[in-house]
């Protein structure tokens, strides 16, 4: 006879679970069968989460004394903090709570009632047995610090910064490209309003360069991230920009005299060139150039400076360090984006081998009054301009040999690319697209105005590009070999232009950068949030948050979106100066732990650290997430989980198998269960 | 003298000591423990001691139950006579100690319940090193003119001795180090003088609370398995973790205890000591921990690496089949459910 009082409470989740499992069957049951392991109470009812099921547990707690409470309903991962808040409401420490689902697991699953109230009994036992062993846990409680770090300095990094320096406190914007502004720099238009990007997103650049409250740190990468939620250091390698900050104006003489030329493959998207010593673009925000140590002359051959010679105030500095900067913050935005996909991984669309076949970045460029052709969409040449073109969707998205998910914005992309077109040459502009995804505000009206223009709209999945003309009136341009499926035939359209609405894909180091900040990312590799639905931009790891496309593809108005949403939930942090963390932790029991070295690396959130003088490892409770990933690791048993230990595992499995019934009544219960 | 600190009016405290399926290696190490040998004889009467002494078990039968102070049991439970032993000296024994690997988790011999009773004889009586022209095998009952013959009846699912009888301590090892018997022999004798208290009943005594990495001198790094090699195979550094060199050391998981010596002679550690505190099957813990730092994330690779360990189940199980969760193969545990 167990000293406990526990109390069970038996969800219907209206019809959820009570339209499968026999409830009240499954009360019963508890409250006689489970009376001697110390349940004094057992009820159903048709919403414990309500107000009225989570005061009836505080009720009970008061009035019948319950040391332990077991709801069974719906997943933890779900109501798990309801019910503790309940049972804490009532006086009750909340970790002496178990919630066991019975709907994910038995009524979802299961057609046949019997059994399912047979295996949600099971269940119920189960949860009985382990909340037996569960012990009162109190939050660990932290400070936190006041300052954020900012990485990635696009659209989502600059909205997040933004927001968190106006509301006055210190934010540091760690970008790793010479200026900040992201994607969105690259672009001339945007849809759907077609308002100019740079119009919309200078404004904010300079806004960042001259905040009060920013420290801007571009040409600057974090390399080490140590501490937990309140309390991070981050070290940040500030790379040679080789010119004196203190000194340059930003007049660009050096950039204008510069020898060297080199393709720009980042900012241009490989389609214009700029120097050896560099601003991106002319609205680079900070305007002070960096010097490319790999492509400059000097630096080659140790002759040139021609910079050095001519920039009036002698800002250049060849003999300049890497600074490493040491950083004290309390919390972490993550909005380092994305990278366009390599459209040469799908070598029937051509591009790199068939000259006026382009992918969307380089599109941009071309109609961006400052890109290399001065905004003239203009084939390869670089003078004529083309008399049709067609835009082909989904590259490299949708694709099961590519990316199976849908890049989100391609769609409006190609409408826009296809309303410039039309715009500013005229030209016959095709769509190739499977399905027209054009969901958001504006975006379908957007969809009708470019039918209205005339564009041609093609649906099927583009099977070829190719300069091999076969039929009069191909020669000298590109064929797209289609199957129109709405037409119902193969298609042959010549063309002088292709654009590829190449898909978004995670960055190329986006997994690194994953484990640099101790977070993990889907099997694509965009970074994983805390829920998809309700906490987009919250991470597994405390502290760490994610905004922008880092996330996933998405629109800028999404990413600016989430780059706000990210500082509110920061601000609200701290506002309240401390936050209460979840006392699930693992701990080292230092006696035991041999020093073997296993556990050392396996740990997603990098709460492990081994203490190479004494010989042992140990768990920084603030980092640990409770994954229990190194406790099941550790081959010496050193290693314990609260909420996870193996009694409490045990003892549910054994709960589980019915061996807390007596003998007798278990193999009873078990033939009956197998006849149902 | 009235009586002893036992409480035993007419002499000193006994002891016995009892062979059941084991290699004899445990009681060896007894007599290894050198003049310690003379504590015992000044201390204890030996009561039972076959491999010492003369006794036999009608003695033992003939016995008060719990006259016995000390009993150190080495072996499993590999057939019936082993069984009858558990049990009388159960009976006769206040403290009964697991001892040595085969007691408490069923050691080598443990291993062949991975075969049936059939594949065990036959690999013991028949085979190209067994000259047996007539197949003969076991029986537990032969009619000879003289009358019936009878010998221990082979079980088929060998078990370790506290899966036949409560056991009080545990004292792993195959077989135990001398210095930990020593030293046990003497919290016992302190113990019955009043000096010490002995630990709580269930306990691993003449063992240490961590594994055997903990006393090892190799240097080791953070954990990154890239392959598996055979000792002979490979080119060892003698300073660095044999783990880290490919090399499977079963140091991670198994109690500590032993002073490392098989790690620090160069060898793998075979994980004799059994199970560290607190875990119940020691071959799993083992694989999971060598599990956890495979150095890939390629599940072709990591095959490939997994391929290159040789005999898995005898490598992490090799001295607690018997005793793990498992415990035997199917065709094993088939037959000794239609015993049962
Ligand atoms: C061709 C094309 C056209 C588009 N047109 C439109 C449009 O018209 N309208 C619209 O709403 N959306 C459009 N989009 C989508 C838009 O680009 C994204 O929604 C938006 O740019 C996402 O912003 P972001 O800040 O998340 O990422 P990014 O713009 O990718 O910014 C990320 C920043 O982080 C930096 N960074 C990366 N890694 C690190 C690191 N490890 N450390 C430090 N810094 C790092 C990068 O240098 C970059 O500055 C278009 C996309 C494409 C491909
Ligand atoms: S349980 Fe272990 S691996 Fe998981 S977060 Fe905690 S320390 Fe890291
Ligand atoms: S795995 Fe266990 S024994 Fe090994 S270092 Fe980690 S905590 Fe210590
Ligand atoms: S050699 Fe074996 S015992 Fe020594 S540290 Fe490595 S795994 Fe542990």
């Amino acid at each position: 006879m167990s000293k406990e009082r526990i109390g069970v409470y038996v969800c219907h989740c209206g019809t959820n679970i009570a339209g499968v499992v026999d409830v009240e069957e499954v009360a019963q049951w508890a409250a006689g069968r489970l009376k001697d392991r110390g349940v004094v109470i057992a009820r159903d009812y048709k919403f414990m989460c309500s107000s009225l099921g989570q005061e009836m547990i505080a009720k009970d707690i008061h009035e019948l004394g319950l040391t332990r409470v077991v709801v069974a309903a719906c997943s933890p991962h779900l109501h798990e903090q309801t019910f503790r808040t309940a049972c804490k409401r009532g006086g009750l420490n909340p970790y002496l709570c178990e919630l066991v689902s019975i709907r994910e697991q038995v009524s979802w699953v299961h057609t046949n009632k019997i059994a399912a109230t047979y295996k949600a009994e099971a269940v119920v036992s189960g949860g009985v047995e382990r909340v037996l062993q569960q012990v009162p846990l109190e939050p660990l409680h932290v400070p936190i610090h006041p300052a954020t770090l900012v990485v990635g300095g696009g659209i989502a990094g600059i909205q997040a910064a933004l927001e968190i320096a106006d509301a006055g406190y210190h934010v540091y914007l760690v970008e790793r490209e010479p200026s900040i502004g992201g994607h969105m720099a690259q672009f001339d238009k945007t849809f759907p309003t077609l308002d100019c990007a740079a119009c919309i997103l200078t404004p904010k650049m300079v806004s960042i360069g001259t905040h009060p409250n920013v420290t801007m740190l571009t040409w600057s990468e974090v390399e080490r991230v140590d501490g937990y939620v309140g309390n991070f250091t981050v070290t940040v390698r500030k790379k040679a920009r080789y010119v004196n900050t203190e000194l340059c104006t930003g007049c660009g003489i050096c950039q204008e005299k510069c020898p060297k030329k080199v393709v720009d493959d980042i900012f241009e998207a490989g389609l214009g060139y700029r120097k050896a010593v560099y601003t991106p673009f002319p609205q680079a925000v900070p305007k002070f150039p960096v010097i490319d140590r790999d492509n400059c002359i000097y630096y080659e051959k140790g002759t040139c400076r021609a910079c050095e010679k001519l920039c009036p105030t002698g800002a250049i500095e060849f003999n300049q360090k890497d600074e490493i900067l040491t950083l004290q913050v309390g919390n972490i935005v993550l909005a380092t984006g994305y990278d366009l996909f390599d459209p040469r991984r799908n070598p029937h669309y051509g591009y790199g081998r068939l000259a006026n076949v382009f992918t969307s970045l380089e599109f941009e460029r071309l109609s961006n009054a400052a890109g290399p052709t001065d905004g003239k969409l203009v084939l390869r040449d670089g003078i004529t301009e083309p008399r049709t073109v067609g835009i082909i969707h989904c590259v490299g998205s949708r694709d099961r040999y590519f990316n199976n998910y849908c890049s989100a914005i391609c769609c409006m992309q190609s409408l826009k690319f296809a309303h410039l077109l039309k715009e500013h040459t005229g030209a016959t502009v095709y769509n190739f697209y499977i399905d027209m995804r054009t969901p958001a505000k504006a975006y379908d009206e957007f969809y009708q105005r470019v039918l209205s223009e005339g564009v041609l709209f093609v649906r099927g999945r583009v099977a070829e590009v190719t300069d091999a003309a076969r039929l009069r009136g191909e020669e000298g341009k590109l064929i797209i070999q289609v199957e129109d499926t709405l037409a119902g035939k193969q298609r042959r359209i010549p063309v002088d232009m292709v654009v590829l609405a190449a898909g978004l894909q995670p960055r190329h180091d986006a997994k690194d950068v994953a484990k640099l900040f101790g977070i993990s990312c889907s099997s694509d590799g965009w970074l994983t949030e805390r829920h998809p639905k309700l906490d987009p931009v919250a991470t597994m790891t405390e502290g760490i948050f994610i905004a922008g496309c880092v996330q996933g593809p998405k629109d800028i108005p999404a990413s600016v979106a989430q780059g706000a949403a990210a500082s509110a939930r920061i601000l609200g942090r701290i506002h309240q100066g401390e936050i209460a963390l979840e006392p699930i932790r693992a701990s080292v029991d230092a006696d035991k732990c041999s020093g073997c070295r296993i556990c050392n690396d396996l740990c997603p959130f990098n709460a492990i650290t081994f203490h190479a003088d004494r010989m042992v490892t140990e768990i920084n409770p603030a980092l640990c997430q409770g994954c229990g990933t190194c406790v099941a690791a550790c081959p010496a048993a050193a290693i314990s989980g609260t909420m996870f230990s193996n009694e409490q595992i045990l003892a549910q499995i054994e709960g589980l198998l019915l061996l807390n019934l007596n003998p007798e009544r278990a193999v009873t219960y078990a033939s009956e269960a197998v006849a149902a | 003298m009235t009586s002893n600190p036992d409480g035993n009016p007419n002499g000193k405290p006994k002891f016995a000591m009892c062979w059941a399926a084991s290699c004899g290696g445990c009681e060896i190490a007894v007599l290894n423990i050198h003049e310690k040998i003379l504590d015992v004889d000044q201390n204890f009467e030996v009561v039972f001691w076959p491999v010492a002494m003369d006794a036999k078990y009608k003695d033992v039968e003939a016995m008060p139950d719990g006259s016995i102070t000390l009993t150190l049991f080495n072996g499993s439970i590999r057939n019936d006579e082993n069984e009858h032993m558990a049990h009388l000296l159960r009976r006769k024994s206040k403290i009964l100690v697991a001892f040595g690997s085969c007691a408490c988790e069923g050691c080598i011999p443990g291993l062949a319940n991975f075969s049936t009773t059939q594949e065990i004889f036959d690999a013991a009586y028949a085979g190209i090193s067994t000259d047996n022209p007539n197949g003969i095998r076991p029986q537990s009952a032969w009619d000879a003119p003289e009358g019936t013959l009878h010998l221990p009846k082979f079980y088929p699912v060998l078990k370790t001795l506290d899966q036949v009888v409560p056991v009080d301590y545990y004292m792993p090892g195959c077989p135990p180090e001398s210095h930990q018997i020593g030293a046990v022999i003497d919290l016992v004798i302190q113990a019955l003088h009043g000096e010490a208290t002995l630990p709580p009943p269930g306990a691993v005594i003449g063992a240490g609370q961590s594994t055997v990495c903990d006393e090892c001198p190799r240097a080791r790094n953070v954990k990154k398995i890239t392959h598996f090699a055979r000792i002979q195979d490979a080119l060892i550094d003698p300073a660095l973790c044999l783990l880290e060199q490919g090399v499977l050391c079963n140091g991670i998981a198994t109690r500590s205890g032993c002073t490392a010596l098989c790690p620090k002679a160069g060898a793998a550690c075979v994980g004799c000591y059994g199970p560290a505190e607190g875990v119940l099957d020691y071959g799993a813990r083992l694989m999971t921990a060598v599990a956890s730092v495979i150095d890939s994330t390629d599940p072709a690779e990591i095959n490939r690496i997994l391929d290159s360990l040789p005999d898995p189940a005898g490598a992490f199980y090799r001295f607690n089949l018997a005793g793990s969760l498992l415990r035997a193969g199917k065709a094993a545990w088939a037959a000794d459910r239609v015993k049962a």
